[in-house]
């Protein structure tokens, strides 16, 4: 289950950027593409956020729905799932713009 | 008490302690002289036998090294253990979350033990599992992806990640395809469709079918 290092590297950043205060929120983007599961990811941040200074913050995940652009004629589609085609040409030589991000974006902390 | 809220900005990828890491190894490799492969499969998809086959075939061709990553026992690395090549087992973190892939730290805690100078091919077996270790990069040159066809024709559709970051596919098994209903063009379609023209070679690590074609594969890449 990635999600469980996912969410133990997620609560690595927030402690580091917190720097000892408590953290209330935790903006995480997640690229569609990316093939993680959203209540994996929140039960196991709840499971190992315990007894750091994240415990208790709520995870605020958004999805972000893939994007490409075609090589051959420059369009780009929404890509709701495979294959990745283009929806002007139907070209499958697609450069990937959104859909693979994995960030933390931002903290919501108490002062 | 009153206590204000305040909101910091951090934008800081959650894979990149990680990506630092296997950058740093692709550096000690790249010194070495290492051409490195991070072999991923579903559990039990056939990596350690077609390494038995790759070792017999390569054997005073090319020096490889092996790399085990093994949630817990050394069955693979004593398999492995006959051929008498550099070879160290790293055992995945008991902790959360460690067991289901190898990262570029453990592959790094791995690498003292190997001599590096004298390997001209580092495989790396990555631990039997279809999601996880795509995610992580451990600082190889290729990823071959060994799938074989008794996991059913869907599951470049399920599990997209992994049939998309792999360079080849080793569609491994192929002498039971008379034995099972498995549509092979149905596969190949269905992995066309997540990682567009992606190298396949048929391989069966019991007939022996595709191995002289994947280490000729290897050696061509290797340069
Ligand atoms: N019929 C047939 N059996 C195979 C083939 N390749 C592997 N096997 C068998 O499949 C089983 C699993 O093979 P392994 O080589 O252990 O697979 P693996 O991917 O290394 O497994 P893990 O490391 O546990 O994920 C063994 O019983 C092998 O003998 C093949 O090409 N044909
Ligand atoms: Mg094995």
């Amino acid at each position: 289950m990635h999600e469980m290092a996912i969410a133990e590297s997620v609560v690595r950043i927030a402690g580091q950027h917190a720097n000892g205060r408590r953290v209330t929120k935790v903006y995480l983007k997640v690229g569609h593409l990316r093939q993680v599961v959203p209540s994996a990811l929140t039960f196991g941040f709840e499971l190992v956020a315990q007894g750091t200074p994240i415990e208790g913050a709520e995870l605020a995940l958004e999805q972000i729905p893939a994007l490409g652009r075609c090589r051959a004629c420059g369009v780009e589609s929404r890509l709701p799932g495979f294959p990745l085609q283009c929806r002007e040409c139907g070209g499958f030589d697609l450069e990937i713009v959104e859909g693979e991000e994995l960030y933390v974006e931002s903290l919501e902390m108490e002062e | 008490m009153h206590r204000t809220a305040v909101k910091q900005i951090v934008m800081e990828g959650v894979l990149d302690a990680n990506d630092a890491l296997a950058q740093a190894n692709r550096e000690r490799f790249d010194g070495a002289g290492n051409y490195v492969i991070n072999m991923m499969s579903s559990p039990g998809a056939g990596k350690t036998a077609l390494l038995e086959r790759t070792l017999e075939r390569l054997r005073g061709k090319l020096c490889l090294g092996i790399l085990e990553g093994d949630v817990q026992t050394t069955l693979d690395a004593d398999r492995l253990a006959r051929f008498h090549v550099p070879l160290v087992q790293v055992n995945t973190d008991p902790g959360f979350g460690g067991e289901c892939h190898l990262d570029a730290n453990m592959v790094r805690s791995g690498l003292s033990e190997l001599p590096l100078p004298e390997i001209d091919v580092l495989v790396i077996e990555n631990v039997g599992n279809l999601v996880c270790p795509a995610e992580f990069k451990v600082g190889e040159d290729v990823r071959v992806m060994v799938y074989s066809v008794t996991e059913g024709e869907e599951k470049p559709l399920k599990y997209p990640l992994m049939f998309r970051s792999a360079d080849l596919v080793l569609v491994n098994k192929v002498d039971l395809l008379e034995h099972l209903d498995f549509d092979l063009e149905q596969f190949l379609g269905n992995l066309d469709a997540v990682n567009p023209g992606v190298e396949r070679i048929l391989t069966s690590a019991r007939t022996g079918q595709g191995v002289e074609e994947w280490c000729s594969w290897l050696e061509h890449r290797r340069g």
